[in-house]
């Protein structure tokens, strides 16, 4: 987590925002919770997959989790997963299907 | 007391000189008449090794402010120069680096827009920026040119401020004449700027920051625009301050705006940049008829001194601004729009009326300025001011 606190940003003042819209604390990027852009959902087959992790090289959002040097059962970081399809378009094997993303996508309300 | 030498020179080689005695860490610029020698000379002293800069030769004033706000982000003090298309052509960067509160000063040449292509001077360039969020001086001469670039460093970086600053000259008339101007010995120069200290620099690996975020809709936007204005605000009173520092340094006057003979002046001309020494000029011809004529003019543009001006005028009979810069479709120009208002406030509401002069370098004849000294004087007893902008000289 940021050590910047932004919990009350929305009550702030303008003076009390950083100069020149700078955010003062670097690495926040996970913080911002992306996954509500997504609109297709990425699906592993474990069965199919042979734990090459092409798919976590070519993810533009580090959203492949790995664990122990294998493709974690929990595959995808659904924060920050914004459901491009490049995964599903790299693997060899084609373990990786997209299908239409339902309505309860995180930080939306 | 400064050692001060004088010597005869242009009004672009002094800005190269105030650049080089205030050491920038970076210069990116872009060549166009008639800022070009500007950089050209400075280009020269750091070749000499006469200042420590990075100097990067860009492709475009697109890129040349894109370089600046970079470099300035990174935490250098960063300067650099432009004219007419070339500041059109910075306008989006122009916010970027006020919006980001970047330090930085860039000298502007005064040159007409196109079209039609017109390489002379008038003040549409800077007045088109006008709203840009940048700190504004205009120079009348060479040696102001000088001062205020000096200055402008000082004001840009001060830490209330922190906003870009503008200095601007008129084209060929104060960049290319040959001008009796006072320089200050280096060291003074780098005592009274001294060491730009940044904030938030990218450069500071030891307190990471991110810069050129996003605040959109629900965001704070509104907020930094609010601190901006605020920002901009408190710049009056930096400038003065500067100024007064810079006045005990080297001797010679500044304020936000220069009076002359206006104590009891019946008639005033309000006026910017190198025309002002015409109308003094006139002006005094005028006194010597028997017409209480005064001058205004305003070396701060941004923030705009209103109350200083609305006091300089209140007790004159009819006013006249000149602008050497057109808001098409608007009631005049843009120093006439920002004087009408600055004298609403006041008690006892004078004619004031408007002339366009000298466009794209047309002659500021001195007869030009009489005639509208007579028009004043006219209208200061009982004819009719005349509506509109009227464009002097023009046929």
């Amino acid at each position: 987590m940021s050590k910047w606190d932004i919990s009350d940003m929305g009550s702030w003042k303008s003076s009390q925002f950083p100069l020149g819209a700078v955010i003062p604390d670097a690495g926040n990027s996970r913080d911002y919770v992306t996954g509500g852009w997504r609109s297709m959902r990425p699906y592993r087959d474990p069965e199919t997959c042979t734990q090459c992790l092409l798919c976590w090289i070519v993810c533009p959002d580090s959203a492949i989790r790995v664990a122990d040097e294998k493709i974690a059962d929990d595959t995808f970081n659904f924060d920050h997963c914004k459901g491009c399809g490049v995964c599903a378009n790299e693997c060899p094997v084609e373990a990786i299907t997209m299908s239409p993303e339902g309505c309860e996508l995180p930080g939306v309300k | 007391m400064p050692e001060q030498k004088t010597v005869a020179t242009t009004g672009n080689s002094v800005v190269a000189e105030a650049f080089r005695q205030c050491a920038p860490d970076v210069v990116p610029a872009y060549p166009i008449t008639p800022q070009t020698t500007i950089v050209e000379e400075f280009a020269k002293f750091v070749a000499q090794g006469r200042v420590h800069a990075e100097y990067v030769t860009v492709e475009s004033e697109h890129s040349a402010m894109s370089a600046c706000i970079g470099a300035s982000a990174a935490g250098a003090r960063v300067m650099t120069a432009t004219s007419s298309q070339g500041l059109a052509l910075m306008w989006e960067e122009l916010h970027i680096a006020s919006g980001m509160r970047l330090p930085i000063v860039m000298a502007n040449a005064n040159r007409a827009l196109s079209a039609p292509i017109n390489i002379h001077c008038d003040h549409s360039d800077a007045m088109g920026a006008r709203d840009t969020g940048w700190v504004m001086l205009f120079a009348e001469t060479a040696q102001e040119a000088y001062d205020n670039t000096i200055m402008s460093v000082l004001i840009a970086e001060d830490p209330e401020v922190l906003l870009p600053v503008m200095t601007c000259l008129d084209g060929f008339i104060t960049t290319h004449s040959i001008d009796r101007v006072q320089l200050m010995d280096d060291e003074s120069v780098a005592g009274f700027v001294g060491e730009y200290v940044p904030q938030n620099a990218l450069l500071d690996t030891d307190n990471p920051v991110s810069h050129g975020n996003f605040a959109g809709l629900g965001g704070p936007y509104f907020e930094f625009k609010r601190a901006q204005r605020e920002a901009i605000d408190r710049s009056k009173a930096v400038v003065e301050r500067v100024g007064k520092a810079f006045s005990d340094l080297s001797g010679r006057p500044f304020a936000l705006i220069e009076t002359d003979m206006m104590d009891d002046a019946d008639v005033a001309i309000v006026v910017i940049g190198s025309t002002a020494g015409n109308v003094r000029h006139v002006a005094k011809q005028m006194r010597a008829e028997g017409l209480k004529a005064g001058v205004v003019k305003v070396r701060c543009f941004r923030p705009f001194p209103h109350a200083e001006l609305a006091a300089a005028l209140s007790s004159v009979k009819a006013v006249a601004v000149l602008d050497r810069a057109e808001s098409f479709g608007a009631e005049g120009g843009p120093l006439y729009l920002e004087t009408r208002s600055a004298l609403y406030d006041l008690e006892h509401r004078m004619p004031v009326v408007n002339y366009v002069y000298g466009l794209g370098g047309s002659d500021v004849k001195l007869e030009l300025i009489r005639s509208v000294f007579d028009d004043l004087s006219d209208i200061a007893t009982g004819t009719p001011a005349l509506h509109g902008p009227m464009y002097l000289g023009a046929r």
